[in-house]
């Protein structure tokens, strides 16, 4: 029986058991349900779960784990030949084993005999039914593949069969266990809330796992490169990693990308910082009430434009725009018509990114200033004060601390942003000051290094992996100072 | 807004004072509020006397607070909000275009219902007002003018040591007194209080009151409050108000022993409200 039939199955003993546990409770409460311990609708749910949710538990791992027991059986039957190849040539080896279980099982019996009597070649048959067998198919596959079929076929036939005895055994114990003074909605609620736990340690544990697949590739690349010369290094080439080649490693020096990202992000924050505080103040304090209800979701639709897009902007418009800008007033200034800004510089990404964190920086701190307490603001406008004075005075310094949170919350996305910078800030590495010249940053030599063919061998590819966890820590470091500063906030105000 | 003519405002003005009782600081005439299409004050008249304590009693919901607000026009920052009538201090129409709002809210002081200090210390709260008027230039003149309103409000004793603190960490009955301390240091001729001791236990309340009843030597008062003994304790004039319509007015005395009107009877004896 095939997974999804078990799985519909055991669906529907659900539903029979949530039927039954109602009814059941009903039953059991002689006419008066006032009398059970729970609403009947509980005992139903606490049946349904005990028919479900083992079984379903039972049949996920089963899936997921008795794939691989197969496998290592069939190949302790393969030649010992084939056991002492290097372990990479053994996954090859039982994924040709399994592409011909596949194809087996869709021959028809008169292709199948006409196979075992040796008058047609196995691999044209399979060509016939549409499994493409790569390379030549060696003589223990046949049987290694029957093998194979045989033991799914089992394996299945015992997976339906214990997951169905596990639902019905849950239904039966549910069933006995309904009774008035039985506690259904706390157990119910009991297995909500482990639920509920589950949700939430898959983020946890998915960061966790990223941190440590990343860590492990870092350290990789500093068993190549020591981490002084990345930390500290000032020069970052590279150059291509050629096969075979150990003398070719190039200098990986992090200054560069390092001063690139947090140049342009400065740039971005010094355009978002005030533009978006300005607009934040303005929804909040000015605004009437229907122009913020227009205004303020189109100042979001800028929140929504993919940032690809401002890096078309960026390099169409923007770029070109400051050049030429540049060229005039060269032009009025020395008399001699050259532009002094580049067209992809550091000015022209962190205009572009600029814009596109105003949006992020008004909505944050609009909702910060919306939360000071409108006794604050009647207090001072019933002194006296006008409503500019209110804002300056008691409104910002009230809302400060949630305002400079909500800055580093946005800091560590100019610091992540990468598409902005690779069309408005070009790809040269370069250590300079001058903001019309062209510099990158972390993210986009990461693009850079894993793109095209890869061995993950290479310093060249696994820096990459020591860049990201670089930029990781610096966001973290952002986002936990940034949380930091909001708690203190809240402590002091409420 | 100008519906009474000048020699009628004068008219009344002079009969008060024939009439023995102090002289008029604020008039109203036929005030009316609307919040948007609900009406939510009739055609109200009061006068305020000046260095006297007027209550304002009522069940709730009756207008009270939504009168006193238009006295320093708070009434304008609701924009649904709207006054029609005439109100004036000191003869002036409040409402009239050559009167600037920030003026009138430096001579008409508001003290509110829940203590409202600044995320400031308890300096810089009290020297707040003085600071956006332009009140005093140098440090001596500011350090003068916090340490008379802190005193005349009856705080400076208690935080005379830590005047640098924060004014949101003083216990909720001092917060109040700070709050009336910043009033009081803009200098203004009205203080409105809208149920300054709603949020304070009995001694704060205490002590609160006392207050009121010194700072009427300086200024003229208007107190919003619920409670009866309030009024008959800290008042020398009492209005009653009810379902937006002022019901009657008068000595504080005369309401509390021998009101004319039945309603504001069976308020003050508590049956109904």
């Amino acid at each position: 029986m095939s997974t999804a039939t078990t799985i519909l199955i055991v669906l529907c003993l659900g539903l029979v058991g949530y039927l039954a546990g109602r009814f059941r409770s009903v039953k059991l409460s002689s006419g008066t349900p006032q009398s059970l311990h729970s609403r009947p609708g509980y005992y139903g749910w606490f049946v349904a779960i005990c028919a479900t949710m083992p079984a379903l538990l039972l049949l996920t791992a089963w899936v997921s784990i008795s794939p691989a027991i197969i496998d290592n059986r069939v190949f302790d039957t393969l030649p010992d030949a084939v056991q002492t190849l290097p372990d990479s040539d053994h996954a090859l080896q039982m994924s040709k084993v399994n592409a011909v279980a596949q194809g087996l099982s869709r021959l028809t019996a008169e292709q199948r005999q006409s196979f075992e009597s040796g008058s047609e070649d196995l691999r044209e048959l399979m060509a016939q039914t549409g499994v493409a067998v790569a390379g030549d198919i060696e003589s223990y596959m046949p049987a290694a593949a029957t093998l194979l079929l045989e033991q799914r076929a089992a394996s299945a036939n015992y997976r339906t069969l214990l997951v169905l005895v596990l639902a019905v055994a849950g239904f039966c114990y549910a069933w006995i266990q309904v009774g008035p003074q039985m506690r259904a909605r706390n157990r119910v609620e009991a297995v909500v809330l482990g639920m509920l736990i589950i949700a939430s340690s898959i983020a946890i544990l998915t960061t966790v796992g990223i941190v440590l697949s990343m860590i492990s590739e870092t350290w990789r690349f500093f068993s190549s490169v020591p981490p002084m010369e990345f930390f500290f290094g000032t020069v970052w080439d590279p150059r291509f990693a050629a096969a075979g080649d150990t003398d070719s490693v190039g200098q990986f020096g992090l200054v560069p990308l390092l001063a690139g990202t947090l140049y342009i992000a400065l740039v971005a924050m010094v355009v978002a910082v005030p533009i978006g505080l300005y607009a934040a103040i303005f929804m909040s304090e000015y605004a009437s009430p229907r122009l913020r209800s227009v205004a303020k979701p189109l100042l979001e639709v800028l929140a929504g434009i993919p940032t690809i897009v401002y890096g078309f902007f960026a390099l169409v418009t923007v770029g070109p725009f400051l050049r030429d800008i540049s060229a005039q007033i060269n032009g009025l200034v020395l008399g001699e018509v050259s532009s002094f800004i580049q067209a992809q510089s550091v000015l022209t990404a962190g205009v572009v990114m600029g814009i596109m964190l105003i949006p992020f920086v008004s909505s944050l701190s609009d909702d910060i200033i919306t939360a000071v307490p409108r006794s604050l603001r009647d207090g001072s406008l019933g002194l006296g004060a006008t409503q500019s004075e209110t804002v300056r005075r008691v409104i910002i310094p009230a809302a400060l601390p949630g305002i400079v949170g909500a800055l580093l919350l946005t800091g560590s996305r100019a610091i992540g942003e990468t598409m902005i910078v690779v069309l408005a800030a070009g790809v040269a590495a370069r250590l300079s000051i001058n903001p019309f010249e062209p510099m990158t940053t972390v993210t986009v030599k990461i693009v850079n290094q894993l793109t095209g063919d890869l061995e993950f061998t290479s310093p060249q590819t696994l820096v990459a992996f020591a860049l990201g966890l670089t930029l990781f820590f610096i966001t973290l470091g952002l986002n936990v100072y940034a949380l930091y500063i909001v708690r203190k906030y809240r402590e002091e105000y409420e | 807004m100008n519906i009474m003519s000048e020699a009628a405002v004068e008219e009344t003005l002079a009969n008060r004072v024939a009439e023995e009782q102090a002289p008029v600081k604020m008039l109203c005439r036929n005030v009316s509020v609307h919040y948007g299409a609900d009406q939510a004050l009739y055609d109200v008249d009061l006068d305020v006397g000046e260095h006297q304590v007027t209550a304002l009693i009522g069940p709730s919901g009756c207008g009270k607070s939504t009168f006193l607000r238009c006295l320093n026009r708070m009434n304008d920052t609701i924009d649904i909000c709207k006054v029609s009538g005439d109100i004036r201090l000191d003869g002036e129409d409040i409402y009239s275009p050559s009167i600037d709002v920030v003026e009138l809210r430096a001579n008409v002081g508001m003290v509110f219902q829940k203590p409202n200090p600044f995320p400031k210390s308890i300096y810089e709260n009290v020297a707040y007002g003085p600071r956006i008027h332009g009140l005093a230039s140098s440090k001596a003149e500011f350090d003068e003018i916090v340490e008379k309103s802190l005193t005349r409000a009856g705080l400076f004793e208690e935080v005379k040591d830590r005047l640098q603190s924060p004014g949101t960490g003083l216990s909720g009955g001092q917060q109040q007194r700070l709050c009336i301390a910043r009033a009081i240091a803009v200098g203004p001729q009205v203080i409105l209080m809208d149920e300054p001791c709603s949020a304070l236990d009995p001694i704060a309340t205490a002590r609160v009151e006392e207050l009121i009843d010194e700072l009427r030597q300086k200024y003229t008062i208007v107190i919003v409050t619920h409670s009866m003994q309030q009024a008959a304790r800290v008042s020398q004039r009492t209005a009653m108000f009810h379902l937006g319509k002022l019901v009657e007015e008068g000595a504080t005395d005369k309401m509390f022993t021998n009101p004319d009107d039945q309603r504001t009877q069976d308020y003050i004896t508590g049956r109904f409200g």
